[in-house]
C-alpha cells in the first residue's frame, strides 16, 4: 500500500471518507517523513507535532460526528514562515524576528483553520522572501529533496520541498517575482500565484506589497486548486483584496484544450534559457497542440525589462515594509546608547545581507532626485508591460513560457553572484508586475534527473481557464516521478 | 516695525472623533490606560494591513468642504518614511501630490476688516503614538529612558495648510478660532489645543513692506493655545525684524515655541532635514469620492460660524457680540433657545457678551454652569420692554439670576429694583429735582440742553434708578420748556 504521505489530497480525502485512513494515521504519516527527511532537507523552521496532532485528532473526531468541513477537512500542509501564525514562532527566516510569537493568525490561517486542514509545521525560505534559493535563510539552507547538493529554489523553498518530499500534502508560499511557481519547478510540484488580490495578504509578512500573493503548492492540479478554493475571496482586512465572486477554480478543470489558443512568450522562451528546459517546454506545447490548441508565438517586448522593473519597484516597496523592524515593539533588540542607535545596531545584526542590499537599493531609488530615474520609470515599465499582456489576451487565451531558466542549481553556485541570482526569476517576474495567476507544473526530468517546470499565464481572475490548462499539461505531461529522497530506499532505515 | 511685513502660513492636524481610528477598529478613546487601544495594525506589527475609515474620509470631506475646497474625484495615499519610535511602521500613511482636498479658503475679520486666507490643502493621514521622556526635562535628547503609548496611533488626522496669506499675530489667532470653531460645529472633532486634538504649526517670515520677495522662513511648533499661537508668532516676527536689523540673516530651520519664556529656540536647521521619500502606499487603492457622496456632505453640513454670524447681526446684533456668540457654545445655545422663545435678540445678545461673560470670569463659574435659562433671558427682555426694569436694572437681575438668587421677577423683587410706574411719584420727584437746581432749569430754558442730563441723574438717583430715564427725560423737557 502506498504510504500515505504520498497520497493526493484527492486520495487521502476519499480514502478518509471510506473508512480507510484517519487524519491522525495521515499526519503521523507526513511527520514521520519529515523526522526522517528533516537532517537532509531542513525544510521547516519548525514542526508544531503537538498542534498538528490535536488537529488531525479534532479533525478525525468531527468527521466520525458527521461534520465534514470539506475537501482539506484533516489534510495535513505546511505554511511559508511569513505567514503569521497565533502562538507559533514566525520569523520569515530572519534574525530579527527570531523567538517572536504573533498573536494573530494571517487570514489564510484562520481560512485553513476553517477548512479543516491541519497544519504540520512553517516552512523555510529566503529572509523575507528574498532570493531564489532559500539560501538566504538565516537559519540555513533547505536542499532540493531530488538532489540535495542542489537548491530548491526560492524564496518558497522549503514548501516546495516539504511537499515535494511528502512532510505535507499540500502547503502554501507567498510569490512576490516567482517565489512560489520557480521552487515548484525546480522540486518537481504543482505551485501557483493566483490573480493578485484574490487571496487576503494579511498577517503574510509584506516583502513588496503591490506584487506579494499568496499561493498553494501540491502534488497535482486539482489539489492545487483545492488549495486555493479554500483561501480564495474577499477580506475586509485586505483593502486590496478584490470583492465580488471567486472565480470557479475547478469549474472545468477536465474540459481540455480543444479550442483554446495558446501563446508562447517569445521573450520568455528563448534567450537565456537551457536547452533541456526549452526541448521540454516544446514538447509540452506540442501536446497542447494535439490536444486541440491553437498554438501561437506572442511577442511581449517589454517583458526584457520586467526584471530592471521588479528589482527597483520590490526594494523600494520593501525598504518602507522592513522599516517596522527596528526592535522598539517586537523581534531582536540590540544594544545602543541613544534610541537611533539602538535601531541602527537592531537592524545591522537582525538583517541578512541580502535584506540589507535591497533596503539600501530602494531607499536609493525613492530618493529624491533619483525617484523619477528609478521608482518612477520603473512604474513606467510595469504600465507598458501590463498593457502588452492585455493586449496579448485579447487575441490568446493563456500565455505560455519555462518557469525557470534552468533546473535546480547547485547549493552556493549563485550565493555570490545577486544578479544571476536575480535572473532566476526571469520568467516568472512579468506576471508579478501585471498581477495575473500563473502556475507551474511538472512536466519532465533533465538529463541529471532534475525537474523541469513548464508555466502557463491568465488574464486577472482567469483561474478557472488557467486550472483547466494546467490539468491538461499534467495529463499530457504524465509526470509521476518522485523526488529520491521520497523514494523508499532512501526511506529504509 | 512698519518697515516690515510679516508673512505666515499655518499648517494645522485636526484629530478627528471617529468611533475607530483610521485604518484599524480600535476605538478612538482619550485617558485610557497606555496601549491598551491598540492591534496588530496600529501597532504596526509584521504582517499587519490598514483598512481606510470611511467615518474618517466623511469627516475630512466635511471639514474640506466647509472651506470651500475643490474635492478630488480620486485621491491617493502615500507612505511618509522616518524612524521614529512613536511611529509603529516607521512610515506614516498620508497624503502627497493629490490630497483628497484642495485650493479652498477662509474669510476672517479682524478689527473690522475682513481677510480672505486661502487654503492650499486639506489632507487625510494617520496620528503617531505618543513619547513620553523621562528625566532630562521631558525633551528626547536629554531624556534616561522613554515611554511609548500606542493609543493615540492611527487616530484619523486631518491637515489643513494654508496659503501665506496671514500677516499678524492677531491674524494668525483669529484664523486658528475660526477654525477651530468651524472643526467644533462640523461635530468631527474636539478640538482641544491643550490636549493636543487640535495642533498649530506656524512658518513665519519677514520682508521689506511692499517686497513680493519672501524671506527665509522658520517654522514654529509646540504651540499648545490660541493665546500661545498668537504670542509665538508676535515673538518670532520681532525675533526676526531684530535679527535682520542688526545685520544678521534668518536661517531655515525649525524652532521650538516656550511657554513660560516667551521665547522660539531652535530645534533644527533645514540642512538635517529629512527626505521622506514619499511613494504610493500600495497596501490601499485611491480614494474614490462620487458626486453623489460630495452633494450629501454638502446637503448636511451644519450652519457654519461665519452664516451664524451674519444671521445674528440680521437680527440687529452687533458684529461683536455675534462674534462672542458664536465663539462660545454655551452662550450661544442660550441664545439661539431665547431667540426660539421670542427673546430680544439685541438685548439678550448684550447681556450674554456683556454680563454673563463679566460675571463667569469674575465668578470663575461657566455660564452654562449657572441656573440661567433661555427663559430666564426672555423674562428678563419683557420686563424690560414693559418698563417694569430699566436696562440698568436689568443688568443687576441678570447678575442675580446668574448667582442663583431666583428668577428675574423674584430677584427684581428682593432687590427692589422694579420701576416706579406711579406718574405722580415720577413727576413729584422731578419737581422736587428742578427746584433744588435753578440754575440748570435756567441754562436749558436760555436754550442749553446739557443739563438735562444731569437733571435725569439727579432724578434717577432720588428714585433710587426705578424711575423709567426715557420717562424722566421727557417730563424735565415739559417742564423745562413748555
Amino acid at each position: 500500500m502506498t504510504d500515505p504521505a504520498d497520497l493526493t489530497i484527492k486520495a487521502a480525502g476519499a480514502a478518509m471518507r471510506a473508512g480507510e485512513l484517519t487524519s491522525v494515521d495521515l499526519t503521523e504519516a507526513v511527520l514521520d517523513r519529515a523526522r526522517i527527511t528533516e537532517s537532509h532537507l531542513h525544510a521547516f523552521l519548525t514542526l508544531d507535532q503537538d498542534g498538528a496532532k490535536a488537529a488531525a485528532a479534532a479533525a478525525d473526531a468531527a468527521l466520525t460526528g458527521g461534520a465534514d468541513a470539506g475537501p482539506l477537512h484533516g489534510i495535513p500542509i505546511a505554511l511559508k514562515d511569513n505567514m503569521c501564525t497565533k502562538g507559533i514562532e514566525t520569523t520569515a527566516s530572519s534574525q530579527i524576528l527570531s523567538g517572536w510569537i504573533p498573536p494573530y493568525n494571517a487570514t489564510v490561517v484562520d481560512r485553513l483553520g476553517a477548512a479543516g486542514a491541519v497544519v504540520v509545521g512553517k516552512t523555510n525560505l529566503d529572509e523575507f522572501a528574498m532570493g531564489s534559493s532559500t539560501e538566504n535563510s538565516a537559519y540555513g539552507t533547505t536542499r532540493n529533496p531530488w538532489d540535495p547538493e542542489t537548491v530548491p529554489g526560492g524564496s518558497s523553498g522549503g514548501s516546495a520541498a516539504a511537499v515535494a518530499v511528502g512532510s505535507a500534502l499540500g502547503a502554501f508560499g507567498s510569490d512576490t517575482g516567482g517565489s512560489i511557481r520557480q521552487p515548484a519547478a525546480l522540486c518537481g510540484v504543482v505551485g501557483m500565484k493566483p490573480t493578485y488580490g484574490l487571496v487576503s495578504r494579511y498577517g503574510l509578512i509584506a516583502f513588496a506589497s503591490s506584487l506579494d500573493q499568496i499561493g498553494p503548492f501540491a502534488r497535482s492540479v486539482e489539489d492545487a486548486a483545492v488549495l486555493l478554493e479554500a483561501i480564495a475571496g474577499f477580506d475586509i482586512h485586505d483593502a486590496t483584496s478584490i470583492r465580488g465572486d471567486v472565480p470557479n477554480i475547478r469549474g472545468s478543470l477536465h474540459d481540455g484544450v480543444a479550442g483554446l489558443k495558446v501563446g508562447i512568450v517569445t521573450e520568455l522562451s528563448t534567450t537565456g534559457i537551457d536547452a533541456e528546459v526549452r526541448a521540454a517546454v516544446d514538447q509540452t506545447v506540442d501536446g497542447l497542440s494535439n490536444a486541440g490548441a491553437e498554438v501561437v508565438d506572442v511577442s511581449l517586448p517589454s517583458c526584457e525589462y520586467g526584471l530592471s522593473a521588479y528589482y527597483l519597484i520590490a526594494p523600494a516597496e520593501c525598504s518602507a515594509n522592513l522599516a517596522r523592524f527596528d526592535g522598539v515593539r517586537f523581534g531582536l533588540r540590540a544594544e545602543g546608547a541613544t534610541t537611533e542607535e539602538m535601531m541602527a545596531a537592531t537592524r545591522a545584526e537582525g538583517f541578512g545581507p541580502e535584506v540589507i542590499r535591497r533596503i539600501l537599493l530602494g531607499t536609493y531609488a525613492l530618493s529624491a532626485g533619483y525617484y523619477d530615474a528609478f521608482y518612477g520609470q520603473a512604474q513606467r515599465v510595469r504600465t507598458l508591460i501590463r498593457r502588452e499582456f492585455a493586449a496579448a489576451y485579447e487575441d490568446v487565451d493563456v500565455l505560455v513560457a519555462p518557469t525557470s531558466p534552468t533546473t535546480a542549481f547547485p547549493v552556493g553556485e549563485r550565493a555570490a553572484d545577486p544578479i544571476a541570482m536575480y535572473y532566476s526569476d526571469v520568467c516568472t517576474i512579468p506576471v508579478n508586475l501585471t498581477g495575473d495567476p500563473a502556475i507551474s507544473v511538472p512536466v519532465a526530468l533533465d538529463s541529471k534527473g532534475l525537474p523541469i517546470g513548464f508555466q502557463v499565464m491568465a488574464p486577472a481572475l482567469g483561474e478557472e481557464r488557467l486550472f483547466q490548462v494546467a490539468q491538461t499539461v499534467e495529463d499530457i505531461a504524465g509526470f509521476t516521478a518522485r523526488a529520491g529522497l521520497a523514494s523508499s530506499e532512501v526511506l529504509q532505515p | 516695525m512698519s518697515d516690515y511685513e510679516a508673512v505666515i502660513g499655518i499648517e494645522t492636524h485636526v484629530e478627528l472623533m471617529t468611533r475607530s481610528k483610521m485604518f484599524c477598529g480600535c476605538p478612538v478613546a482619550f485617558g485610557e490606560a497606555p496601549n491598551t487601544t491598540t492591534c496588530p495594525v496600529c501597532l504596526g506589527l509584521p504582517g499587519a494591513m490598514p483598512v481606510p475609515n470611511a467615518e474618517a474620509i466623511e469627516g475630512i470631506l466635511k471639514i474640506g468642504t466647509a472651506l470651500d475646497c475643490h474635492v478630488a474625484d480620486t485621491s491617493y495615499f502615500h507612505r511618509k518614511n522616518y524612524f521614529y519610535p512613536d511611529l509603529p511602521k516607521n512610515y506614516q500613511i498620508s497624503q502627497y501630490d493629490v490630497p483628497i482636498c484642495h485650493d479652498g479658503s477662509i474669510s476672517i475679520d479682524v478689527d473690522g476688516a475682513a481677510t480672505r486666507i486661502g487654503i492650499t490643502r486639506v489632507h487625510m493621514e494617520e496620528d503617531t503614538g505618543k513619547s513620553i521622556h523621562m528625566g532630562g526635562g521631558g525633551r528626547i535628547h536629554d531624556a534616561e529612558y522613554s515611554l511609548l503609548d500606542f493609543n493615540r496611533s492611527g487616530v484619523p488626522l486631518v491637515e489643513i495648510v494654508t496659503e501665506p496669506d496671514i500677516r499678524s499675530a492677531e491674524q494668525a489667532r483669529v484664523y486658528g478660532a475660526e477654525l477651530q470653531r468651524i472643526v467644533r460645529t462640523l461635530g468631527v472633532s474636539d478640538a482641544r489645543l491643550e490636549e493636543g486634538s487640535m495642533r498649530f504649526d506656524a512658518n513665519i517670515s519677514v520682508r521689506p513692506t511692499g517686497s513680493e520677495v519672501l524671506g527665509t522662513r522658520a517654522e514654529i511648533k509646540n504651540v499648545n493655545s490660541l493665546r500661545s499661537l498668537q504670542r509665538a508668532v508676535a515673538f518670532e516676527i520681532a525675533r526676526q525684524i531684530e535679527l535682520i536689523e542688526s545685520g544678521g540673516t534668518v536661517v531655515q530651520e525649525t524652532r521650538h515655541w516656550n511657554e513660560e519664556s516667551g521665547t522660539t529656540t531652535s530645534m533644527r536647521s533645514k540642512e538635517e532635514s529629512e527626505d521622506y521619500r514619499y511613494f504610493q502606499e500600495p497596501d490601499l487603492v485611491p480614494i474614490e469620492v462620487s458626486a453623489e457622496w460630495r452633494d450629501a456632505v454638502v446637503a448636511a453640513l451644519p450652519e457654519l460660524p461665519a452664516a451664524q454670524r451674519a444671521r445674528y447681526q440680521a437680527l440687529g446684533v452687533d458684529a461683536r457680540v455675534a462674534g462672542v456668540l458664536v465663539a462660545t457654545d454655551e452662550l450661544g445655545a442660550l441664545f439661539e433657545e431665547a431667540m426660539a422663545a421670542g427673546g430680544d435678540p439685541r438685548l439678550i445678545g448684550n447681556w450674554l457678551s456683556g454680563e454673563a461673560v463679566a460675571w463667569s470670569r469674575a465668578e470663575g463659574v461657566e455660564v452654562g454652569a449657572s441656573p440661567v435659562t433661555a427663559s430666564h433671558l426672555v423674562e428678563l427682555a419683557a420686563m424690560v420692554a414693559d418698563a417694569t426694569l430699566s436696562a440698568s436694572a436689568a443688568k443687576q437681575v441678570l447678575t442675580g439670576v446668574l448667582g442663583g438668587e431666583g428668577s428675574p421677577a423674584e430677584v427684581a423683587e428682593a432687590r427692589d429694583l422694579v420701576q416706579i410706574s406711579d406718574q405722580g411719584v415720577i413727576a413729584a420727584a422731578v419737581d422736587e429735582v428742578l427746584a433744588a437746581h435753578p440754575d440748570a432749569v435756567d441754562g436749558i430754558r436760555g436754550g442749553d440742553m446739557k443739563p438735562i442730563g444731569f437733571l435725569v441723574g439727579q432724578v434717577m438717583r432720588a428714585t433710587g434708578g426705578k424711575a423709567d430715564p426715557k420717562q424722566v427725560q421727557q417730563l424735565i423737557r415739559d417742564k423745562t420748556t413748555g
